[in-house]
């Protein structure tokens, strides 16, 4: 089994006002120094048998078609590895 | 790992020494020692579970129950009734075939912790009780208390409590129409979110609570089961006993109300091709209460099979599970020829649906897990027979001189101007100011049948399409006035409400209520509640209006201080046409305005004694219940027959605070004359109970009189709808746009 | 002779009765449609309603557009047959790429419920054209995602083509922030596609169509004899 996470932003030139109410909130918790805060969404597709191309290349067109409005949203796709040591 | 073996009643006989963690689980000694004497041997874990959850008091009532029966032995005469107190809700004859079922029930403390998640399945909770009696919902209201407007706190719970409402029950798609907005410091730690809801059905649909006919399958479906508030059962999945551990079980229950949305479909459906011998929904104590009131309720016993309940989390103890308080989960008895079809219509609406057990002629409430079998309990026992107490009660010593401490003796203004001020200052108090920024986020629109929405005096929802059938409903609650005087307070929450319902042309029908108070544990509250209670149930009698059902939240408090007492009384109308309601707003200028009641100086727990001098002492206002009924009939009648075009109930704030909101919401202002007899001061701050303000046509004006003199109830021309100000002659003026700065600008900038 | 107007149910539509109601009120026949049946069941129309179709889980209107029934709503509207989203509607309509442009979250982050008053920008549509072009009407509008946006390409030439059907306005009538409920851009409330039988906005008509019920107003009847008049005559 392999993890596939893909990540989903809104475009950098649309509004993110949930980013800039964490922004906003960032001084009042003494947190400086942090220019601006934009918000995604996360998404952790466990994969049953090899992550080879075919299965990115559906799994981007899924994530194109279904996981991301692409008129709104850019996304990435990348593979984690399952740690196997830990059993 | 498992813990081994398996805690079954075989096991729990065979070990009769082995100490179980019943104080962990809330029980008291002798409490334990009542479980151990009905069964004669030790509970298993599971049963300990079931008992500890069904004898608490939010399930059990026991604190409050030899209070309660008033509700019963008092209960006046009424046709309407067609399901009384101890059903998931009470069920109310309005006319043309239909029954309208509704109650309010609270869900403070976890609105406290969590506020969105607490307010968000607060409005889930109601609504399936809702739905468990055959019925659509059709609309919801939520009387709610902070702590200080301007106290930090506030500003994270509430945001999240409305956030929570609205999240919820906007996906619901049930119009929120009503409810209260208060704000006291008395409340900082301990909020109250009441959460009620309405339901229509035709009287052929009501559905009970019971489990009858041995063969008939027990169905639980809806959400998968998790480890959702679970709380102290999770000792009892530890390997031992007494390995007493703090809980990894997440204490806060998360809503999906679009599981709900298609919980109530599927539900519906069922209903409507007669699927369904009985229901129940799940929410404290999870199916714990289900099976064992299903079973006590029905004629005979239940078997249950734990090992078929889908699970959100493979790791859940048989004890997890029967604590389990996960949302949206409902448990239906269906006759075995009609499980088929029951199931079908489930996945249509993609709902799980899984039979967990049968109903049996036995009297037992077996449940087995892995082949064993870990209850085996009179199901009477868990759900009906649970401890009572006659909990000590005693009038606090503070109370006298509270009462003492008279609001009518604080200082009033002595100038016009500064008379003014105080208008300004009141309308513009938090607690009086206009609550749009709240309401704005509450979806009133959907169903396509709603005729008044809150600011106006109840919420109103059309039933039928062709006659124009309508109900109404307005929550009322004012923790001060209780305080001073516990049983006048309740009797006022019974009044006001009514007369809110009256004042928009519909007749108050029936009662349910949410009575939040302290700690039982303390005589001074039980005092109250005690007092609470007598005036509410005296008071019901009297106008007519029995008490169909609710709920009672004690311990809100924070450390040992209680909150205010604070009963919330929710009363239900019913109107023929809803075309004949009346609004608040002023509808047009020239129309004469009428104070229907007396005018008493009664300041004692007025919004003006908050406002203006933060005190609270003395007296309430004093309760006529006849002059209550009375006028009551003649708004109604003003209504029905179009004597009157707005129509404003007198409360806190008086009738200035009144004036102005009909004034704001109209578009139009009025002259004001202080009437003969009274002081301007008094006029408009007054709280004495038992008051409307109305517009009255001119054209309608002598037969408007007529009217009220011929019934005896006193009426006093107080001036004409006009202009663009408050104008109170020889006093002051206020323009609409001052009023408006200073009554619709105090929420958003404290808490947008 | 009457229209037959399909009104979807997708899970956790909430409007869906009361656009039906709202057809009939114009004298048309509502036919309800369901969302796992790719059968149009030879309706005229489609109206795809409001409400929170599965949760808006994921985006407003993405699980739903891929329903079955939206395959064939997809297919016909691109031939001509008349769809009109309201709210979740619109949004699915988005997501289903039968309009430009997408919805995001308000800007002040609270889901909002209030009469709105809107200006009809585009009288042509076959959902409108009982509305005159500039005519100033009140709409109940309530939603938690309803702030439109696209790329300015679009937004140009959505305004060239003359395709924002509607737009907030103000209670004094001038589109100002005031007007704007949710951050929409160009204050747009709702657009339409080039054929004009596909229209999208956000407030909800079928609240607007009797007095007394809702706002009171009868502003949103219009749509559904706009439809009716185009069906009837055609």
């Amino acid at each position: 089994m392999a993890r596939v996470v893909v990540d989903v932003m809104l475009k950098p030139e649309i509004l993110d006002p949930q980013g800039q109410a964490v922004q906003r909130a960032l001084p009042r918790l003494g947190f400086e120094g942090i220019s601006d805060v934009r918000q995604g969404k996360r998404f952790e597709l466990e994969v049953d048998g090899p992550v080879d191309e075919a299965a990115l290349a559906r799994i981007h067109d899924l994530a194109e078609s279904f996981l991301a409005n692409t008129v709104i949203e850019d996304f990435t796709v990348k593979v984690e590895e399952v740690a196997e040591a830990a059993k | 790992m498992s813990r081994t073996p398996l805690d079954t009643v075989e096991h729990a006989t065979a070990t009769p020494d082995v100490e179980l963690p019943w104080a962990e689980l809330g029980l008291k000694k002798d409490e334990y020692e009542r479980v151990v004497e009905i069964l004669g041997r030790r509970p298993t874990g599971a049963e300990l579970a079931m008992y500890s959850v069904m004898w608490s008091e939010h399930c059990s009532y026991k604190s409050s129950k030899v209070h309660l029966r008033q509700f019963g032995e008092k209960a006046p005469q009424s046709d309407a009734l067609l399901v009384g107190i101890g059903e998931n809700a009470g069920v109310v004859d309005v006319g043309q075939g239909y029954a309208v079922t509704f109650k309010v029930e609270s869900h403070n403390h976890p609105s406290y912790v969590e506020p969105y998640q607490g307010a968000a399945t607060g409005v889930g909770g109601i609504v399936r009780d809702i739905i468990a009696m055959g019925a659509r919902p059709v609309a919801v209201v939520d009387p709610l208390r902070f702590g200080a407007a301007d106290h930090p706190d506030t500003k994270r719970v509430l945001p999240g409590v409305v956030a929570g409402i609205g999240g919820y029950g906007n996906c619901l798609g049930l119009p929120n129409i009503g409810g209260e907005v208060v704000f006291d410091s008395c409340y900082q730690g301990n909020p109250l979110v009441n959460a009620g809801a309405i339901g229509v059905m035709k009287h052929e649909d009501i559905h009970l609570a019971k489990a009858s006919g041995a063969g008939n399958k027990v169905i639980l479906y809806g959400a998968r089961t998790g480890g959702d508030g679970i709380g102290g059962a999770s000792i009892l999945a530890s390997e031992t006993f007494d390995d007493a551990k703090p809980s990894k079980r997440p204490a806060v229950q998360v809503g999906d109300p679009f599981q709900e949305k298609l919980l109530i479909e599927c539900t519906l459906e069922a209903f409507k091709e007669k699927l369904v011998v009985g229901i129940q929904d799940l929410g404290a104590a999870g199916l714990s209460c289900a099976t064992s009131e299903l079973a006590s309720n029905g004629s005979g016993g239940m078997r249950v099979t734990l090992d078929d309940v889908p699970l959100r989390d493979s790791t859940l103890s048989p004890e997890e599970i029967l604590m389990s308080e996960s949302q949206e989960r409902m448990c239906a008895v269906v006759e075995p020829e009609k499980v088929d079809r029951f199931l079908e219509i489930c996945e249509k609406w993609d709902v799980i649906a899984t039979v967990i057990g049968e109903v049996t002629d036995g009297d037992r409430l077996e449940i087995y897990w892995h082949g064993g079998k870990i209850v085996d309990v009179d199901p009477r026992t868990v759900a009906h027979e649970g401890p009572t107490y006659e909990r000590p009660y005693a009038r606090p010593s503070w109370q006298d001189e509270l009462q003492a401490d008279d609001a009518n003796k604080l200082p009033r203004p002595q100038t016009s101007e500064e008379l003014k001020d105080q208008v300004l200052r009141l309308v513009g108090s938090p607690n009086q100011a206009s609550k749009k920024w709240i309401t704005s986020q509450y979806d009133h629109f959907v169903q396509g049948n709603t005729v008044l929405a809150q600011p106006e005096d109840s919420g109103m929802i059309r039933i039928d399409e062709e006659t124009g059938l309508g109900v109404a409903i307005a929550t009322d609650g004012n923790g001060r006035y209780t305080k001073l005087d516990p049983y006048t307070g309740a009797q006022l929450a019974l009044a006001e409400a009514y007369r809110n319902v009256a004042t928009t042309g519909a007749k108050p029908l029936a009662v349910s209520d949410c009575l939040n108070f302290g700690s039982p544990e303390d005589p001074a509250v039980m005092w109250q509640f005690a007092e609470a209670i007598r005036g509410l149930a005296d008071a019901c009698q009297q106008l007519g209006t029995p008490v169909t059902g609710g709920n009672v939240s004690l311990y809100n408090q924070t450390g040992e201080v209680a909150i205010h007492p604070t009963p919330v009384v929710a009363v239900l109308g019913v109107i023929d046409d809803v075309a004949r309601r009346t609004p608040v707003a002023f509808q047009e200028e020239g129309q004469l305005l009428y104070l229907l009641g007396d005018t008493r100086e009664e300041f004692g727990g007025s919004a003006w004694s908050q406002v203006v001098h933060d005190h609270l002492g003395g007296l309430p206002p004093q309760v006529d219940l006849e002059r209550e009924r009375l006028l009551a009939e003649i708004l109604i009648s003003a209504s029905r027959d179009g004597m009157i075009d707005s129509a404003h109930d007198l409360s806190d704030g008086g009738l200035i605070q009144a004036v102005v909101e009909s004034a704001l919401l109209g578009g139009r202002g009025a002259r004001l004359v202080v009437p003969d007899g009274l002081d301007a001061f008094t006029f408009l701050f007054s709280e004495s109970a038992g008051r409307a303000v109305v517009a009255v046509p001119r054209s309608e004006e002598v037969r408007f009189n007529d009217m009220c003199g011929a019934r005896g109830l006193p009426v006093t021309r107080i001036g004409v709808v006009d202009g663009d100000a408050v104008d109170v002659q020889g006093e002051f003026a206020l323009s609409l746009e001052e009023l408006r700065e200073a009554h619709e600008a105090t929420i958003p900038a404290l808490l947008a | 002779m009457t229209a037959r107007i399909g009104v979807v149910t997708f899970p956790g539509s909430l409007d869906d009765r009361d656009t039906q109601r709202a057809i009939r009120l114009a004298g048309a026949e509502p036919v309800a449609l369901w969302h796992k049946d790719k059968n149009l069941h030879q309706v005229d129309a489609v109206v795809l309603p409001g409400g929170f179709s599965y949760g808006d889980y994921l985006r407003a209107g993405a699980i739903s557009r891929f329903s079955p029934v939206m395959e064939t709503v997809i297919e016909q509207a691109k031939a001509g047959l008349p769809v009109l989203g309201i709210c979740n509607g619109f949004q699915i309509l988005t997501e289903a790429h039968l309009l430009p442009g997408g919805m995001l979250g308000n800007d002040h982050l609270h889901f909002i419920c209030r009469d709105q008053k809107l200006r009809v920008e585009n009288a042509a549509t076959s959902w409108t054209s009982d509305y005159s072009e500039g005519q100033e009407i009140f709409i109940p509008l309530k939603n938690m995602d309803g702030r439109y946006v696209a790329d300015q390409y679009t937004l140009d030439k959505l305004e060239a083509e003359g395709r924002v059907a509607f737009r907030y306005l103000a209670r004094d009538g001038v589109a100002n922030e005031r007007g704007n409920p949710n951050g929409s851009l160009n204050d747009i409330a709702g657009i339409t596609n080039e054929a004009g039988n596909v229209v999208g906005l956000m407030p909800h008509p079928e609240h607007a169509v009797e007095p007394l019920i809702g706002s009171g107003r009868t502003d949103g009847l219009p749509f559904f004899t706009s439809i009716l008049k185009k069906l009837v005559n055609a």
